[in-house]
Formats: C-alpha cells, sequence, structure tokens
C-alpha cells in the first residue's frame, strides 16, 4: 500500500486528545473506519458503545446505517447480511446477549464475513451479575473468530482500527471480536490520542468483497447445501485461515505503528517486568491494572516476579508465548472465566497454556491456574500477591493444586 | 410521511396483463431436487420470475434450502444466499441497509435492486416471527417478506409449524390408541397479523401457486411499493400433506373455493379481496364444503364426521362471524351461545 512518510512526531501533532471510555474509543474508531451499517440492542455493559454511535449519527458526525434490532440474533444477523452485501459493519453484545446470538455468531466465520464486533465482558445468567467475566466472548474461541482483549481505552481505539483492516484482509475474511472488560473497561475515562482521519484513511483502504459480493452483478449462491461432500473441505479454508492469522496480524500491527506512531511491540502479548523475573502470573483485559501495581510493590520487596498479558486469544501465539515462558520458574495463569469438568478443572486460558508449553516450551515449568475476579469482582493487590506466593511456592519445587479460587468470600 | 423516513426509489414493475405476456426468462431454473408437484418449488420460480434480474433473494433455512439449492446445482438465475431459519427478516433488512449505505457514498452504483427474503412457515411463523416483525417496522428499507407455507416442517419429517391446520396428522401429532386429534391449536393467520401489526406497512398480500398470474402480479406490486413488504403463499406439499403430485394445484383451488385460504391484497391499507375469495364474500360463489379438501389429503385420514364438522364450524365462523370476513378476527358481539 502507498503510504506518504512522515516523521512520527510531525504526525502526532495532528492527532486530539480526549478524555473518553473505552467503549467510547471504539464508537470513535467506528466513526474513523466509515462503518457503513451499525446495528444495537440493549445490554449492559457494551451497549454505551451504541449510544455514542446514536449520537454520532444524529450530530451528523458519522454516516451509517443505524438498526436497533429485536434481539441480538438479529442485530448479529442484520450485519451479517449487510457485510455479504458490501457493507462494512459493526455491531456486539455482551453476557447472555451474545450468547442470545449465538448462531448467528456461529455462521459468521463459516460464510467468511469480516464483522467487527465488541464484546463489553460480562458475567453469563443466571444468577444475574453486570460485572466481568469473560466466558462470554470465549463461547465462540473454536468457531474461527478472531479474538482480543485490551486493558485500555487508547488499545480499544486503535485495536478496532487493527481489527477491521486484518477481518477484511482478502486473505482472512473472518469477523473478530474486541473484549473489553465491563465497567473496568466500557466505562473508564482514560486520556486518549485520536487519529486524524487521514490517518485512517492511510492504514484502512476500502472493504472490497470481491467475487464473493450479493449483487445483482455477481451471480453466486452463497452457501448451497454441501453435506458430506463438502463440508470438511469448507472447514478445511477457515482452518487455513488461522494458519495464516499470525502473520496478517504481524503485518498489520506494522503498519500501525509506521502511520500512527504507537507501538505495541509483539501484538500477541506484552510483558511487564519480566526480563529477570523468576515466576510470571499471566492474564487478559484490565486485571493487568492491579497486576503491574502489585508487581511494583513485589519488586520493592525484592520479588522477582513479572507479568504477561495475552492480547490476542485466537489467533493464539502458542509457540511464540511458550518460547516465552519456557524461561521462567512457574507461571500462574489468571483467568476470568471458568471452563466446568476440564483438564484440571482450569480455566479457559491455563488450558491452553498448558498445552501451548506441552509442545512448544524446552522446559516443564509448573502451570498453575488460578480462577479470580468473577461476576466483576475485582482482582485485588492482595489477590495478585496471595497468587503470586502461591507460583513462588511451585517454583521452589513444592506441588501446589493445579486449580484455585483467589478472593472467594469464606 | 415524517420527514425523517428517508424513501428510496423501487424499480416500478408493472402488473403482468395476462399469461401470454409473462416473459420467458427464468431466474429459477433446473437443478433443485424438490419433490414432484413441489407448490413450494413452483412459487420460488413465479416470484424470480415476477422480480427479475436484478434482484437478490435470502433463503431462509426450510425445504427451499435443503431440498432446493445444493452445491453445484443451484437453480438460482438471480444472487442467492442461504440465512438461517430464524433470519428472514434480519436477512432483507441487512441487504437493503449495506446497498443502501454504499449507494449513498458513491461505493456501489445507485439504481434500484429488489431485495427478497423468503421463509417457510416454520421460519417465518414460527422461529423468525419477531425478526420479521422488526423488520415490518422500518420503513425506509425497500423489500419483501415472501413466506411460502407447505403447513409443516416439511423439510425435517413432517412436524407441526405454527400455520398446520386443525387436527394434522404430522410427525409431532400422529393420532394414537387414546388421542385422535394431537394438534388442536388453530392455524396461526399470518398475512393479517402482518398487516394490522405494522400500520406502515404499505403491501401484504396473500397467494396461492394455483393462481399464478395473481401470485407473479402480488410479488411484483409488493416490490415496486416500497418499505417492507409480507406476502403469504399457501404451497400444497404432496410428501407432507399425503396426496398424489397430480392433485397439487387442484387442492390450491379447493383450499381457496372452501374458504380455507381467502386471496387478498392490502395496498396502502386499502384491501381488496380477488379471484373467488372475492365471489364468496360477495355471494356470488357458494363455498365447497371442507369435506372435499380435507378427505383429498392422507394427514387428515383419521378425521371422523365430528372432526369435519368442527373445521366446517370453524370456517364458517371464519364467513359468519368475522368483522372483516375470512381475515380479521374480531366480533361484533359477544355471543353466548359460541360453540366451544
Amino acid at each position: 500500500m502507498a503510504t506518504i512518510a512522515l516523521p512520527v512526531e510531525e504526525k502526532k501533532k495532528y492527532e486530539q486528545e480526549a478524555l473518553i471510555t473505552g467503549a467510547e474509543a471504539i464508537a470513535v474508531a467506528c466513526k474513523l473506519a466509515n462503518v457503513d451499517v451499525v446495528t444495537a440492542y440493549p445490554i449492559r455493559p457494551y451497549d454505551t458503545v451504541m449510544q455514542y454511535i446514536s449520537q454520532l449519527k444524529a450530530d451528523g458526525e458519522m454516516d451509517c446505517e443505524y438498526i436497533v434490532a429485536e434481539g441480538e440474533h438479529s442485530q448479529f444477523e442484520i450485519v451479517k447480511h449487510a457485510s455479504v452485501c458490501g457493507a462494512r459493519v459493526f455491531c456486539g453484545s455482551s453476557g447472555v446477549g451474545w450468547m442470545y446470538a449465538m448462531e448467528a455468531l456461529t455462521v459468521t466465520p463459516a460464510l467468511r464475513v469480516p464483522m467487527v464486533a465488541m464484546v463489553g465482558n460480562r458475567a453469563l445468567d443466571d444468577p444475574g451479575a453486570f460485572g466481568v467475566e469473560h466466558n462470554d466472548a470465549l463461547a465462540v474461541r473454536d468457531l474461527g473468530w478472531l479474538l482480543n482483549w485490551v486493558d485500555s481505552a487508547q488499545e480499544a481505539l486503535d485495536t478496532a482500527l487493527i481489527a477491521y483492516r486484518v477481518a477484511e484482509d482478502p486473505r482472512m475474511f473472518v469477523p473478530c471480536a474486541i473484549s473489553c472488560d465491563g465497567a473496568f473497561l466500557t466505562h473508564s475515562q482514560a486520556l486518549v490520542n485520536i487519529p486524524t482521519q487521514e490517518q485512517v484513511k492511510q492504514f484502512l483502504p476500502p472493504y472490497k468483497r470481491g467475487d464473493l459480493l450479493l449483487h445483482p452483478d455477481n451471480v453466486i449462491s452463497v452457501a448451497p447445501q454441501v453435506n458430506e461432500d463438502w463440508v470438511m473441505e469448507v472447514r478445511r479454508q477457515n482452518y487455513e485461515v488461522t494458519e495464516r492469522a499470525c502473520g496478517v496480524i504481524r503485518e498489520v500491527y506494522a503498519d500501525f505503528e509506521r502511520i500512527f506512531g504507537r507501538k505495541y511491540g509483539n501484538p500477541f502479548f506484552e510483558e511487564y517486568m519480566t526480563e529477570d523475573a523468576e515466576v510470571v502470573l499471566l492474564g487478559m483485559g484490565t486485571l493487568s491494572t492491579p497486576t503491574r501495581v502489585a508487581i511494583r510493590k513485589m519488586r520493592e520487596q525484592g520479588k522477582k516476579v513479572g507479568f504477561v498479558r495475552l492480547r490476542w486469544f485466537r489467533p493464539f501465539a502458542g509457540v511464540e508465548l511458550a518460547k516465552c515462558l519456557e524461561r521462567f520458574k512457574a507461571i500462574g495463569v489468571i483467568d476470568r472465566d471458568f471452563s466446568f469438568g476440564s483438564p484440571n478443572l482450569s480455566g479457559v486460558v491455563a488450558t491452553e497454556v498448558r498445552s501451548a508449553m506441552y509442545t512448544g516450551a524446552a522446559t516443564r515449568p509448573p502451570v498453575l491456574g488460578f480462577i479470580c475476579g468473577l461476576g466483576g469482582r475485582e482482582v485485588l493487590v492482595q489477590d495478585v500477591e496471595h497468587m503470586t506466593d502461591i507460583t513462588f511456592q511451585a517454583a521452589k519445587g513444592k506441588a501446589q493444586p493445579l486449580t484455585q479460587w483467589i478472593g472467594l468470600r469464606g | 410521511m415524517s420527514t425523517f423516513v428517508e424513501e428510496k426509489p423501487t424499480q416500478k414493475l408493472e402488473s403482468f396483463k395476462g399469461v401470454k405476456k409473462v416473459p420467458h426468462e427464468e431466474y429459477y431454473t433446473s437443478g433443485h431436487r424438490t419433490c414432484q408437484g413441489c407448490e413450494s418449488a413452483q412459487i420460488m420460480k413465479l416470484m424470480a420470475k415476477a422480480a427479475g434480474p436484478r434482484t437478490i433473494v435470502l433463503g431462509s433455512t426450510g425445504c427451499m434450502y435443503v431440498a432446493n439449492t445444493s452445491y453445484y446445482a443451484t437453480p438460482w438465475g438471480v444472487p442467492w444466499m442461504h440465512t438461517q431459519l430464524g433470519s428472514s427478516g434480519s436477512a432483507a433488512l441487512g441487504a437493503a441497509a449495506a446497498f443502501r449505505a454504499q449507494m449513498r457514498k458513491g461505493a456501489m452504483k445507485d439504481e434500484p435492486i429488489n431485495v427478497i427474503a423468503f421463509c417457510g412457515d416454520g421460519g417465518g411463523a414460527d422461529m423468525g416471527l419477531g425478526a420479521i416483525s422488526a423488520t415490518m417496522t422500518h420503513p425506509d428499507y425497500n423489500l419483501l417478506i415472501l413466506m411460502y407455507d407447505n403447513e409443516s416442517y416439511a423439510n425435517t419429517d413432517i412436524q407441526i409449524s405454527g400455520t398446520s391446520p386443525y387436527g394434522v396428522n404430522t410427525s409431532f401429532s400422529t393420532p394414537g390408541k387414546v388421542k385422535r386429534i394431537m394438534h388442536h391449536r388453530w392455524k396461526k393467520n399470518m398475512a393479517p397479523l402482518m398487516l394490522v401489526g405494522h400500520p406502515t406497512c404499505k403491501y401484504v398480500g396473500t397467494i396461492s401457486t394455483s393462481y399464478p398470474l395473481q401470485a407473479m402480479n402480488s410479488v411484483r406490486k409488493a416490490l415496486s411499493i416500497g418499505g417492507p413488504t409480507f406476502i403469504h403463499c399457501l404451497n400444497p406439499c404432496p410428501k407432507g400433506w399425503d396426496f398424489d403430485p397430480v392433485l397439487s394445484f387442484e387442492l390450491g383451488e379447493l383450499a381457496v373455493n372452501t374458504g380455507i385460504w381467502p386471496l387478498y391484497e392490502v395496498e396502502n391499507g386499502v384491501l381488496k379481496l380477488y379471484g373467488k375469495t372475492e365471489k364468496i364474500a360477495n355471494g356470488q360463489f357458494k363455498r365447497l364444503p371442507v369435506r372435499d379438501y380435507l378427505l383429498k389429503q392422507g394427514r387428515f385420514a383419521h378425521f371422523i364426521d365430528e372432526d369435519i364438522e368442527y373445521f366446517q364450524s370453524k370456517i364458517d365462523e371464519m364467513w359468519n362471524k368475522w368483522l372483516v370476513p375470512g381475515i380479521i378476527p374480531l366480533r361484533r358481539e359477544i355471543e353466548a351461545d359460541e360453540p366451544r
């Protein structure tokens, strides 16, 4: 793609700084991405993004079709079809709302639809809770969605732009969900650098569906009945997308850095104070904040602990992650989710990390699973200290239970 | 019309003035694997012919997906896409919204494109009712939802749907030793549900494949009038209704002539009955007994006289007691001797 090379410093002065929430940051990204069709349906906490988009449209700042659906199933089906007809689309949901759309979520990657969705992570019912839990977005982890977790409003905005670029790449054509922890990110304001329209135009080309476009000029039949004759080959195509995914994502992050001047380093996971660490904690989303605070505190006490924040869960950069983790004496994975009946009864991320380590790592450090912060319960600094202590015990060779619940009321 | 409703022009499809004036081009041709005498496939053909080439069709799961559109053998001469069972409403809305946005932004040539989503009775009257209802309230999108009604989930194994007739034998309502009638609900009155429930909807019609010219013209009106529109088509099904395929056409006629299936259209709020239905309503044609229709079908073979009489009484009620005979089941007054 042809680009105008500007020095980073010069580009920066065109950016505006604004105090906005994670949800608002994604709404701003949708505006900058010139999204064509947006569908909304109310459920807390993701829905604030749709309130902002509605206002942007009413104020004439965003030119899109804004449809309030009668349920999440329709919400996702409307944009799925809009995308097949060539439109850039956006929607999102939370908790059981996301689950209500599950049929649509299932067919979207299978139809090779580059939908971008925001998940404001929320605990699943019952009993009711508005707070964050990651099981909603994780429910689609096997279906071909690209899944990532962000931990700041700036990263939310940037990742939304990146998501469109990755999803709409003709080598991909799969949906991407950006997970933002409910309340902690969706409703928390922070200073965000808002890129210019020019920068975004440079970074994000228009969506071209090519010969897959549903339009009278292109007489095709999409998704005819195939049965056992072809369904396996069709699944294989989605598999091959995931083989390409890491490469495409790396390319896009490099381009992002070049055009916007913001560096994310390794796109797949972020390391914090890991250089000389003996043990690390690993987790996704906004639990990074108390974890970083606790690590700084523990470092003052001489404890060599670091943190790895997983950004992209699908694709799962298993080999790279295993190579990163093999140098530590023990790893404590903090899951803000559950996977009842799973191996070792661990959370989803712990199980994935163990699987990646089994084949990808030269060493076999203990991987402990911690279930923490469910239903929006805060992950406290003292919880992080407690998990770190347990992980150090494992590093010293003292056997620890493979799954422990942290911060349970007595 | 509110100034905030942004209408887009439609294709102006004049009514065909007679069968000889119907163009020869087919947009639904060979390749489908539907049964002999399948009237649902027939309405697909008529619908595509009536709409013409500047059309896209979104087909929800059902016979007209599974038996109709196989890989390497698609019968569709216009772009077609599978949509989920309950998604015909959402599919049409999404496609219309996509075209509108891209045309406004100059990313696509600005022209009227017919957007048709079809569903079966299972997809429309059961699972997809909510989505269709929501779609019918969007005045700024031009689209047509066509529900082909073979009165059962005919593709899966013939099971009861919301439009299955009273008493019918399906694989979920087989008569047994103790209960002769396992399905005792009355058929959902879909077209009036659409027209009464969605006051801004400009066109709702009922059609039958036994009256192909009227069926095609109904599709053309629905596509030309603008906004979301709905057509309900009754489609005799040899497999599900258990009759010789040679009778498909005749059963379609009998459904109308017995008064079971009234033919009408509501254009901008104005109700117009047509065909035999109109003659029934103004007394020029005496309804045939429902027995003539029911006993030609194996699905009613377990009916005894009592069942036929009950069925007849309900049809009589439709025509004699409803506020708008055959269509709107409101009453003028409570009747103490109402049969229960």
